[in-house]
Parts: structure tokens; C-alpha cells; sequence
């Protein structure tokens, strides 16, 4: 900053924004109230685990071994028998009409198959609409016949190779876990956004910006005394978040809260920055509003948040790298679940420093010039 | 003779394509009440703007409290307030806060606040609505927390943009009775207003039509402008009990040259050698009068619209 910087017009200017902040009851609303309400629906009613699949079964062998089959999915707690029926065009009725997602054909001649030593068969039908759920069902009816084969074969007692999966950090692959770290962060996104792109265009639009630009205070002082208190907000809803989602949500915090505040300081940058300039672009606070959704959209579908980053397309895997969402969402999720340090996420920091510094340097420019 | 707080030379201000201020000279003295006039749009905020240097002027120089407007927008603008046209004072903040945060912006200390906020509100007489939201205050109420936030830091120069539009007339007398208060204090003031009313009560008056300045001076000096009661014409004051019909009737003849009504009467300019019976008043009150500054700034508009 220039030598007549003002400490004192800057502190005038932060406490007034804050003031306003709080003021403004629909902001605080927004600010805290929707996160925990997203936090819970995320906490406690989407299970992304497949399990008790229902089904539909139409057993035309009635035999022992048959009806020992149908138990075997069902004890694997993948499936859940709705209905058995007795002909085939009930059976698809009721994949068609989504009363079941998965359907068991067993032919009249399964048992005797067995007993000639010949290969026996059982139709399995998948509704695809739904692909988690069609590939959990073709896994496990896969596995189930594989086990059922091999249990009949004489030949191989016991079996040679046995998978024994462990799996590390989210042992009981519990959704919570993997998707709080991500909410923590699109949130604290969508909030420095949001505050930030409104915070000169409300002064645009109530024309106290004309009044402002008559007094000596300097863009410099003007940005850095609205931003302060939106930072201040932005992690005051993060560590909130963040404590539900320990205490209320058990999800256990692996690392150091401290790595992870000092990850996100500059990613608050960068979107406070992208605010700044959405500010300095529109005259209404519909327009920057959208300007802002408009935003948040790509970061959430290609940051990881929701959707694998591994099973994306070369492409948009490359696209996701420039998001500082992808970087943090990372490290977040490094830190809590997997008790990540800075020998691990020394990258992450250095490209979200970077990132927040060029776009909070590039909207000051930006103001500054539109100023003058 | 004290150095002019406002001395502006040949100022012109463009817009891309478009001259919004041409070639305007003009003076402020200390203390003075100085009226800037003329039609929406026609210049006067982007003149006070480009005076406060923060819209850069295309020719001309202007110096305002003795710093070039040019090179030293910053010093001029810690020392001038300005009250613009909307009120935009921070409505969800009370009048206080409002006050603290011009007091922080313009680098008080908090002592030296403190003093000023008791002047002010002593002279304002704004205390009882210290703890209000400023969106709650009356009109009148509203100018005047928005003219103590503009004197905060003792400023020896005010600019005020249509200070008294829509508010009622015991508050804009008010407001003037303040404003020569502070002109007595040796402040100088340049108010922009639509009321001829407080253009008779400015020292003196600059005009400004089409982005030019047309008058200047006081307001017994426009009235006296040669241009305003050109050779061979006279002023004439009108009374009669229906001035509609009557105005509909003077407009039809040749040697009316302008006809309007102000209240009860109508004022007109017509050819001096014309006997009343030949202007059609023989049952009207007449008597001559001066041109009101209106007529003044109708006349030199027209003639100017005609001479482009």
C-alpha cells in the first residue's frame, strides 16, 4: 500500500460494513441458516451406500437349492424381496412400474442343472436408470454366483486367493464424511462471493458511492475495510460448520483445524477477490447476485465436491485443476478424514496462495481503474 | 482583495464525444452564497464534480481552495463536504454511526469528533435524533444529518446539489437560514437549485444552459442584462380575473413577445410603442415591472436555442 494509507479511514470502513452485516438480518439468514439446514439434509438423509435394493423374484424351480439362492441375496442386505410372482409379465411390470430395481429369474431346471454337473443359470435384470444402484446389484449377484459355483465345485477346497479389503481413513464408508468436508468448503465459497459482490453495488445502488468518492478515503482502504468483516463472517460459518460436523455428525477431525484455517485464508481470498470484481462489473444486486450463482456452479459440479475427480474426462479433470474449490475441498478432506499435514499439502497451499493474491490483486486493479 | 476559494478558467469537461462543461470561467469568494443554475442535464453536477477533481478536466484549469483541482484532487476533497441530490447518508445506520463514520473517513481524532459532533448538533439542532436510523428521519431531517456529515472536518467550502428538492418549505427555510449561518463563518457555498426563490437569495448566480455558462452574476445584475429586455420592449405585470384566457389571447399577438403566468398575474414582454387597447388590456391592471430571474433564464435560453 501507498505511504498515506490510513489505518483509521480503513477501521471507519470495516466497522460501518459491519454495522450493515448486522443489520441486515436476511444476510446473517443466509449466511448461517442455509448452510446448517444443507448440513443436515447432507448429515443425515442422503446415504449414497446401496443397500436393501428391492426385488422382485419369480422362482419357477421351487426347489431347495433355488429357494437357498434367493436367501443368500437377501442375506447379503443388498436386496430386499418385495414380491414374489408367477409369471414372467408380472415380473416385468414391476421393473418397469419402479417397484423394484433389480429382478431374479430362476428356471425350472436349475436344480437338475446342479445335480448333471452343468452349468445352471439365473437371469438377473437391472434397471440401469439408477447407476449406483445397477452396479452394486451386477457386483453382488456376480459374487453371489462366483461363491455359489465354487461352494458346488469339488475341486477347489478351500479357495487359493481371498481379497480381504481394508478400507482406510472412512472405515464405514459413511456419506457424512466424505461429503461435510466438501460442503465446509463450497459454502465458505459461496459466502464470500455473495457478501462481496454486494458489498459496492448496494453502495451503488443506494448512491452512497458518489457521497464516498468525496471524502479522501482511497480504493486501497475502501476494499480492504469492506473485506475484513466479510472474512471475518466467512470464517466464523466455517468453524461453525466445521464444530457440527464434529460434535453433532462424529465425524472424526484426523489433523490440525489450525492447517486447515490456514488453507482456507487464502481461498477466501480468491473468491472475495472474484466478488470484488463481479462489483465492479454490474449496477444491481440481481445482476451480481446471478454473476455469483453463475460462478458457483462449475466449482461445485467439478470440484469434487459431489462427483469423483478420477472418473472425470482428461479434460474437465484439467479444467477442475484451475478451481481453487478442487485444491481446498482436497486438502479439507486430506486434513479431516485422512490427518493430513503440511508435507502433504504444501502444493495445495502454495497454488491457493497464488490463486488468492492474483485474483484479489486483479480486482483491486479493477476497482481501482473504475475509480479514477 | 482575499484569494477566491473557487477560481475556474475556461473548464471544459468531455465525455467521450459529448461536452458536458464548456469553457466555463468563473469565481467563488470566501463566504460566498453562490446559486448554479440551469435546466437537468445541462452541466452543473459534472461542473461540481470536475471542481472536486473527480472527473478530469479536457481544458481549462481550476484552482479550489488554492490547490490545482488537476494535481491535488486529494487535498481539495479533504477539505470541501459535499451533499449530493439523493440523500446518501447509510439508512440502516443511525444518525450517529453515520456521524462517527464520516468523522472516521475524514481522519478526525476522536476528540476533535467529539467537539465537532457537539457544534454541529448545536447548530442543527439534530440531538433528539441522534439514536434514530437515518431512514427514518423526516425529509428535512434527512438534509440536514446529511449537511452536518458534509461539515464534519470543518470544510471552507461546500458544494450542495439540489439540497432542498422534496423537502416542505418550513425545512428548506430552515436549511437556507442555516446555510447563511455558515456563510457568515466565511464558508463559501455553491448551491445548485431549481427554486427561483433561493436563486434571489444566492450573492450571485451562474446559468448554465446546453453545457455553456450564459449569466453570471448577481441576481440584480441578471435582471439588468441587456439581453433580457432587449431595445424597444418593456416588461409588463398583468392582472386580471381570468389569466388563462387571457395569456391565450396575448400569445396570438405579434407584439407579445413572451407571455406567462406567475399566480395571479402574467408576466410579458412587449414592444414599448404599443398602447394597452393595441395588446388587447384596456379592462386589465397593468403595471411595469422588472423581469423575475425566470424570465431571465427563459429569454437567454431561447435566444441561445436559437442562435445553435
Amino acid at each position: 500500500m501507498n505511504p498515506s494509507f490510513s489505518y483509521q479511514r480503513t477501521y471507519a470502513v470495516a466497522r460501518k460494513e459491519f454495522l450493515h452485516i448486522i443489520r441486515d438480518p436476511a444476510t446473517l439468514f443466509f449466511a448461517f441458516f442455509i448452510p446448517v439446514l444443507e448440513l443436515f439434509m447432507l448429515g443425515y438423509a442422503i446415504n449414497t451406500n446401496v443397500r436393501f435394493i428391492s426385488t422382485v423374484v419369480f422362482n419357477q424351480c421351487r426347489t431347495e437349492e433355488s429357494k437357498r439362492m434367493i436367501r443368500m441375496f437377501e442375506n447379503s442386505q443388498d436386496f430386499r424381496v418385495v414380491k414374489q410372482v408367477s409369471n414372467e409379465a408380472d415380473m416385468n411390470w414391476m421393473i418397469r412400474s419402479g417397484k423394484a430395481k433389480v429382478a431374479i429369474q430362476i428356471p425350472e431346471d436349475f436344480s437338475r442343472q446342479i445335480e448333471a454337473k452343468r452349468s445352471a443359470q439365473i437371469l438377473v435384470l437391472v434397471d440401469g436408470s439408477e447407476s449406483s444402484v445397477a452396479g452394486e446389484a451386477l457386483n453382488v449377484s456376480n459374487a453371489l454366483a462366483l461363491q455359489e459355483s465354487l461352494r458346488n465345485s469339488p475341486l477347489v477346497q478351500p479357495f487359493l486367493i481371498e481379497s480381504r479389503p481394508r478400507i482406510l481413513f472412512n472405515p464405514d464408508t459413511r456419506s457424512a464424511n466424505f461429503f461435510i468436508p466438501g460442503l465446509m468448503v463450497v459454502m465458505c465459497q459461496m459466502m464470500a462471493i455473495m457478501l462481496s459482490a454486494n458489498a459496492i453495488v448496494r453502495e451503488k445502488e443506494k448512491g452512497t458511492l458518489e457521497q464516498l468518492f468525496m471524502t479522501p478515503v482511497r480504493a486501497g482502504e475502501l476494499i480492504l475495510g469492506k473485506l475484513v468483516p466479510y472474512l471475518v463472517l466467512t470464517f466464523v460459518e466455517f468453524v461453525t460448520i466445521l464444530f457440527l460436523m464434529w460434535s453433532v455428525f462424529q465425524v472424526p477431525i484426523h489433523g490440525y483445524v489450525m492447517t486447515l484455517l490456514m488453507l482456507t485464508l487464502p481461498f477466501t481470498f480468491s473468491f472475495l477477490g472474484l466478488g470484488l470484481y463481479i462489483s465492479t462489473r454490474v449496477d444491481t444486486r440481481e445482476a451480481a447476485g446471478q454473476m455469483a450463482m453463475g460462478t458457483m456452479m462449475p466449482s461445485i459440479f467439478l470440484s469434487g465436491y459431489v462427483f469423483p475427480l478420477d472418473s472425470m474426462p482428461a479434460f474437465f479433470w484439467y479444467v477442475a485443476q484451475i478451481f481453487p474449490t478442487t485444491w481446498l475441498i482436497d486438502a479439507a478432506r486430506g486434513v479431516i478424514l485422512r490427518g493430513a499435514g503440511w508435507s502433504e499439502l504444501w502444493l495445495h497451499a502454495v497454488i491457493l496462495w497464488v490463486m488468492g493474491i492474483a485474483s484479489f490483486m486483479l480486482a483491486a486493479m479493477k476497482f481501482r481503474k473504475r475509480l479514477s | 482583495m482575499p484569494l477566491p476559494t473557487i477560481d475556474a478558467r475556461d473548464v471544459t469537461i468531455r465525455f467521450g464525444p459529448v461536452t458536458a462543461v464548456n469553457k466555463v470561467s468563473l469565481t467563488v469568494a470566501p463566504g460566498e452564497v453562490f446559486g448554479l443554475l440551469g435546466p437537468n442535464g445541462s452541466g452543473k453536477t459534472t461542473l461540481i464534480r470536475g471542481l472536486c477533481g473527480l472527473v478530469p478536466l479536457a481544458g481549462g484549469t481550476a484552482t479550489v481552495l488554492g490547490y490545482d483541482v488537476a494535481a491535488d484532487s486529494e487535498r481539495v476533497r479533504a477539505q470541501i463536504g459535499y451533499m449530493s441530490q439523493k440523500f446518501s447518508l447509510y439508512e440502516d445506520l443511525t444518525t450517529r454511526e453515520n456521524l462517527d463514520f464520516y468523522a472516521g473517513v475524514y481522519g478526525l481524532s476522536p476528540q476533535r469528533a467529539r467537539e465537532r459532533e457537539e457544534e454541529l448538533v448545536e447548530l442543527t439542532g439534530i440531538g433528539p435524533y441522534m439514536e434514530r436510523y437515518a431512514g427514518k428521519l423526516s425529509g428535512g431531517w434527512k438534509q440536514r444529518l446529511a449537511l452536518v456529515c458534509a461539515l464534519l472536518h470543518s470544510p471552507r467550502l461546500i458544494f450542495l446539489d439540489e439540497p432542498t428538492a422534496g423537502i416542505d418549505p418550513v425545512a428548506r427555510r430552515d436549511l437556507w437560514n442555516l446555510l447563511f449561518r455558515l456563510s457568515a463563518e466565511g464558508i463559501s457555498l455553491v448551491v445548485t437549485t431549481h427554486y427561483m426563490d433561493e436563486a434571489e437569495r444566492c450573492g450571485r448566480v451562474g446559468y448554465i444552459y446546453l453545457s455553456q455558462l450564459l449569466a453570471l452574476g448577481t441576481p440584480r445584475e441578471l435582471k439588468e442584462m441587456p439581453g433580457v429586455t432587449p431595445p424597444g420592449t418593456r416588461w409588463l405585470e398583468i392582472y386580471d380575473l381570468n389569466t388563462a384566457a387571457l395569456l391565450e389571447k396575448l400569445r396570438k399577438i405579434p407584439a407579445v413577445q413572451q407571455a406567462t403566468i406567475f399566480g395571479q398575474s402574467i408576466h410579458a414582454l412587449v414592444e414599448k410603442d404599443r398602447t394597452l387597447p393595441e395588446l388587447g388590456l384596456q379592462d386589465a391592471r397593468v403595471i411595469d415591472a422588472e423581469p423575475s430571474l425566470e424570465d431571465v433564464f427563459v429569454t437567454i435560453s431561447r435566444a441561445q436555442a436559437a442562435k445553435n
